[in-house]
């Protein structure tokens, strides 16, 4: 045992046991946020949609979120005549067993009333669940584990990814579900990655995969590629991709996941999370939130994150624990970042010596223990438009 | 990354590679071995970019972790410094700061 989990209603168990409140346009942010101000509880956190017309996809996510196993309760805030089915998600989150509250600005006379009450909310579920919560021992072949890079530089792929790689090998082979993406940074690493494909015909749906996120990106005009890549000596996509690349490890790949599915058995799983042709809402990710609150959807309990040149976000519902490899980068952010791969770098560490210390990490964060981020309150989070359909023969929808 | 050999200066990623990467800041006309090879550095360049360690002809594949990873736009020399303003990707065009690898 590794810890004590919050056993969920269909079996799965979480890490954190977190209220989420939750606003279904724009209009109701600033209320959501006061509310989760207001609160000051490092168990209450802001999730939400801006957008006005409703989309399938956001609605998959945000149900795959408000049901996330770190999730306890939810208070969703509507304005009152935005798109967003407010009816048809409460149903869902109060079918998984979960308290819920709806809060309608309109409804309840405003701004302030809707504060004061969405306030009230959080805090009754906050006792509800302390009241209800099933503690259960967890193992790590409890867990899902994502990976994201950004802010990545030359030291992201020849330190802290690498050790990730081989950190996600020995959690695998204790049985945990681990997530990589995204198929539009692996652009170029087609072959090398369907040679470890689990059968041909995922093999072959890895190929496409990567065909489509090339079509798509150039569309986009450019890649995921951004000016501080370059400074750090990144030289083009797919030096970037290969050094992405290396965060999944060597072991088979199990298959391919979309946003808001879930691997329907442990081991090693790739996120595409590039959308259906032709592009209707812009680029797939536009931040790295956007794909850490992918892998949240697919139920990922924790986030490793590998930066180079320092990024410092963390996450709401899940927590996230920062990896760099550049020695520079770790002693002038050493607040920041929670593992220091620049040691192989210098040649004070292995990269297997690195991997242990990502687990450890991971068994930490786990057992209730803050990540850097969580302690410096970081709990970003964003959810933007995209066109994908749910699929899949290896997921349960979210 | 089992095959990666290592000198003071450099980091070479796979056997096939022809860049090696900088483990810290290389200053122009420093001497640098790798793999039995000597060349002497022909630009000041910094932690985690590219070093040519062999010769590259226009056109030709630049090879990391022993994948491509672009091709040469430029003859480049054993101790040239590979960046944008050398080579380009294959597959889109690399989006990076005006100034980034113009000579000053």
């Amino acid at each position: 045992m590794i810890a004590n989990g919050y056993l969920r209603s269909d079996g799965r168990k979480g890490i954190r046991d977190v209220v989420v409140v939750v606003y279904l346009v724009e209009c109701a942010h600033h209320v959501a946020r006061r509310i989760v101000d207001r609160a000051d509880d490092e168990n209450v956190h802001l999730v939400g949609f801006p957008g006005c017309y409703p989309n399938d996809y956001s609605y998959r996510m945000m149900r795959a979120l408000t049901t996330h196993p770190n999730v306890g309760g939810a208070v969703l805030v509507s304005l009152g005549c935005e798109g967003f089915d407010r009816h048809a998600l409460a149903r869902e989150i109060r079918a998984s067993g979960r308290p819920i509250e709806t809060i309608v600005i309109q409804g309840v006379g405003g701004t302030r009333a809707a504060i004061d009450g969405g306030l009230d909310a959080a805090r009754r579920l906050r006792a509800e669940m302390a009241h209800t919560a099933k503690r259960v021992p967890m193992e790590l072949s409890d867990l899902v584990i994502g990976t994201v890079c950004g802010g990545s530089d030359g030291t992201s792929g020849i330190a802290a990814n690498p050790a990730v790689g081989r950190a996600f090998d020995r959690l695998i082979d204790a049985g945990a579900t681990c997530i990589f993406e995204e198929t539009g940074e692996m652009i170029g690493c087609e072959a090398a990655m369907s040679v470890r494909a689990e059968t041909p015909e995922i093999a072959a749906a890895i190929t496409q995969s990567i065909g489509n996120a090339a079509v798509y990106y150039r569309a986009m005009g450019h890649g995921s590629f951004a000016p501080g890549n370059a400074d750090g000596g990144l030289s083009s996509q797919e030096e970037k991709s290969a050094g992405a690349y290396v965060k999944s490890g060597s072991r088979p790949i199990n298959g391919i996941i979309r946003p808001a599915e879930r691997p329907s058995r442990p081991g090693l799983y790739l996120l595409d999370v590039v959308p259906e042709e032709p592009p209707i809402f812009g680029f797939p990710n536009i931040s790295d939130n956007a794909e850490i609150a992918e892998l949240m959807a697919c139920g990922a309990h924790l986030t490793l994150f590998t930066t180079g040149r320092g990024s410092v976000v963390g996450s709401a519902i899940a927590p996230v624990i920062k990896i760099t490899g550049n020695p520079h980068t770790y002693r002038r952010m050493s607040e920041d970042m929670d593992v220091n791969a620049g040691k192989v770098l210098e040649g004070t560490a292995s990269i297997d010596a690195v991997a242990d210390e990502i687990v450890d990490a991971v068994r930490n964060v786990v057992s209730g223990g803050h990540s850097k981020s969580e302690s410096l309150g970081h709990r970003e989070f964003i959810l933007t438009y995209k066109s994908i359909a749910p699929q899949g023969p290896s997921c349960h929808p979210g | 990354m089992g095959s990666a050999r290592m000198s003071d200066a450099l980091i070479l990623l796979n056997a096939r590679d022809n860049v090696a990467v900088c483990r810290r800041p290389v200053t122009m006309g420093e001497r640098l071995e790798l793999e039995g090879r000597s060349f002497a550095a022909a630009a000041d360049v910094d932690l985690g970019h590219k070093i040519a360690c062999a010769p590259i002809a226009p056109g030709a594949d630049i090879i990391k972790y022993g994948m491509a990873i672009g091709s040469a736009t430029a003859s480049i020399a054993p101790g040239e410094w590979v960046h944008v303003h050398n080579m380009r990707s294959n597959y889109i065009e690399t989006h990076a700061w005006p100034d980034i690898g113009k000579e000053s």
